[in-house]
């Protein structure tokens, strides 16, 4: 992590994508998939973007490398705005954004050898490569663990840990800055996982890589990130750094979160207290007023219900939107006793 | 003998390129009121054990042998028919995802009647009142009124819901549940995880869970048993196997896992390699290639398949390694290294 600028500056971003009905498309409405959300990712560092089906995640991470225009607010990248950049003046761009996909068996051409697929990118940009591209190919498949004499063959001869493989070789292959992975290994085995998660550090180390890491799977978040942000329903409503995030998390939704995940400790499942959480994530067509968590807190007042909480950094970097967060700091709390007195 | 024998289950599959060893020699048993979790990656057979259980291989081109003995009563040698009368009443089926194995154009609510209907001689109105009730109970809201939507006007998790309320309505025995939350989030993996707990012990009926997160046994299994290349590699009591695990594999998966229960590792633990092809088994014991102590065995590794022996702990345990080193491997290697995590 660095205090210098930020490599990606994200400010009041939103996508809402239109609802048509009627013979003219006229739009009847909205779904809200992400919904005015800031942050910055610094070089150098990962954060990691946790939340449930349908919070936006994997929208903010295609905002933020233009796969989508958003529809308000804008993305920075290197201090330059690209929020409505054309295709064409992004094409230059796209050399230090890169994206790795979510399921290596749908985001590989199953016609094009493995050669075809990492060596794309070099002939998409018009890069010259020293001793030609296969060379530059075999080099990256090298890097990433396959066999550089596996260049010829196709994706179906390789298995699911393999082929995300070779889609990390894919967004190497340009030496991009910055790298936005959508659910990376969360079509993979367990023993394949961590081979993978090992993999994506190796190379944060090495190549000075930047990620941007987008997981429903909130251990695998707090093993890979530094900074981790929670999303429900197209806000952010908590960021913060790794450690404070899981040790001591503010929001009601992040607490809700950290315990419904199952511990692979049979004893642990007796003493454990768990938060649970009512129904389902409403609809982002028609999300709750306010604060969108009211409906399924058990903090929820009044204010919860008229007032929308803003994201609200507290000195400690913690950043939280909640009327009443939990583990509030000692100086609030001390202000609360004093106000006894 | 127990409620649930399996005893020496083979499911083979003829095809082209040769045999789909599935399942190779399974034995297990299961009470009443017992939970069961069925631990591995994919292909490891389990989820062609628990089709097999059910009698769905039967009719289609796969080879079975060996015993199943549901109740007093055998299944692999039984007709088809016979096994079919039992499907819905004396056991039952929850399956991983239910948007596809609802039926589309049927309403929720048909669906179960349909069900119940065939084994009880009862009337539509009762069915009917009786599928409201199932709905009621687990946890759909409004279900006098849901019981007529379709799957499609369903979230995830009440779909999960209404799958568990047809799989429940006959009070089946003996319950199978395959990666019943894998496709959900956590919070509502939560709350399945829960109802199912409560269902269990309401209806004292046995659970086999199959699943591949180790967290999901942990929460809700009495004894667990670990598959590898379609056979089983280590099976014994829950605490036993989280806490005195024997098996490379074991210990490869809890190695795996990033934890939220203990403090964040540099690094995670992976098994290199993955897992083996069932057309071709790696001859001797399926793990060898991938286990880190394939050289302790004197070479009877790749060509002697090891017993699954008991251990002086009570579980049993399919590895050549000589059972002291074993242990302590696991005091002295293992666990010190999973701890620290």
């Amino acid at each position: 992590m660095s205090e210098n600028e930020p490599l990606l500056s994200v400010r009041n971003v939103e996508k809402h994508f239109p609802v048509t009905a009627g013979l003219f498309k006229k739009q009847v409405a909205a779904v809200k998939a992400v919904d005015g959300i800031s942050f910055d990712v610094f070089k150098g560092e990962t954060l990691g973007l946790v939340g449930e089906s349908g919070c936006g995640k994997s929208t903010t991470g295609r905002l933020v490398t233009r796969l989508l225009e958003p529809t308000g607010g804008s993305v920075e990248f290197e201090g330059r705005d690209i929020t409505h950049l054309s295709q064409g003046k992004l094409r230059p761009l796209r050399r230090d954004m890169q994206m790795i996909f979510q399921d290596p068996y749908s985001s590989l051409n199953p016609r094009h050898t493995v050669g075809a697929i990492v060596g794309a990118p070099f002939r998409i940009q018009g890069v010259r490569t020293e001793n030609g591209v296969k060379k530059a190919v075999q080099d990256i498949l090298a890097l990433v663990g396959l066999n550089p004499e596996h260049y010829n063959r196709y994706p179906h001869e390789f298995s699911g840990g393999q082929r995300q493989r070779i889609g990390i070789a894919r967004t190497l292959a340009l030496k991009p800055k910055l790298i936005i992975a959508d659910e990376p290994v969360s079509a993979l085995d367990v023993s394949i996982q961590a081979q993978v998660v090992n993999l994506l550090e190796d190379l944060q180390k090495e190549l000075d890589l930047t990620y941007v890491v987008i997981a429903h799977d909130l251990s695998v978040v707090r093993h890979i990130s530094d900074r981790v942000a929670v999303m429900y329903l197209g806000k952010i409503v908590e960021i913060a750094d790794r450690k404070r995030l899981y040790s001591s998390p503010m929001h009601p939704y992040t607490n809700a979160l950290l315990s419904a995940v199952p511990v692979p400790d049979p004893k642990a499942r007796k003493e454990r207290e768990r938060i649970r959480l009512k129904g389902d994530v409403p609809s982002p067509l028609n999300p709750p007023p306010a604060c969108r968590f009211h409906t399924r807190c058990w903090k929820a007042q009044e204010i919860c219900k008229t007032v929308e909480p803003p994201l609200e950094t507290l000195a400690s970097g913690h950043s939280v939107a909640c009327h009443f967060p939990e583990n509030a700091p000692v100086a609030a709390a001390t202000a609360g006793e004093a106000g006894k007195d | 003998m127990s409620f649930l024998d399996v005893k020496d289950l083979k499911i083979h599959f003829p095809t082209d390129d040769g045999v789909v060893k599935s399942v190779d020699g399974l034995t297990f048993g299961l009470e009443r009121g017992q939970t069961l979790g069925i631990v591995g990656e994919s292909g490891s057979g389990k989820s062609v054990t628990s089709l097999g259980i059910l009698g769905l291989h039967k009719g289609g081109r796969a080879k079975i042998s060996g015993e199943i003995w549901l109740d007093g009563e055998e299944l692999v040698s039984a007709p088809a028919e016979q096994v079919r009368g039992l499907r819905g009443k004396k056991m039952a089926m929850i399956f991983q995802d239910p948007l596809s194995s609802m039926h589309p154009y049927y309403t929720v609510g048909h669906q179960i009647i349909e069900a119940y209907r065939i084994h009880n001689a009862v009337s539509k109105q009762v069915a009917r009142k009786h599928a409201v009730d199932l709905l009621g109970r687990v946890g759909i809201p409004e279900p006098g009124k849901r019981v007529d939507s379709y799957p499609h006007e369903f979230s995830g998790g009440m779909r999960q819901r209404a799958m568990i309320a047809m799989a429940l309505s006959c009070d089946p025995e003996l319950l199978i549940a395959d990666e019943p939350t894998t496709a959900l989030d956590v919070t509502v993996q939560a709350q399945i995880l829960d109802l199912m707990r409560d269902l269990q012990r309401e209806f004292n009926s046995a659970l086999i869970i199959i699943t591949h997160d180790l967290g999901v046994v942990a929460e809700l299994a009495d004894d667990i048993l670990v598959m590898y290349g379609g056979k089983c590699v280590e099976y014994g009591k829950t605490d036993e196997i989280f806490y005195n695990p024997e098996h490379p594999y074991t210990w490869g998966l809890l190695g795996s896992m990033p934890r939220l229960d203990r403090e964040p590792t540099e690094r995670l633990l992976p098994i290199k390699g993955s897992p083996p092809s069932l057309i071709n088994v790696p001859p001797g014991c399926a793990f060898h290639p991938r286990c880190p102590y394939a050289d302790r065995t004197e070479g009877r590794a790749s060509t002697e398949v090891p017993d699954l022996a008991p251990t002086e702990r009570g579980h049993l345990v399919r590895c050549h390694m000589p059972r002291t080193e074993r242990r302590s491997l696991w005091e002295n290697e293992i666990k010190p290294v999973l701890e620290t995590q």
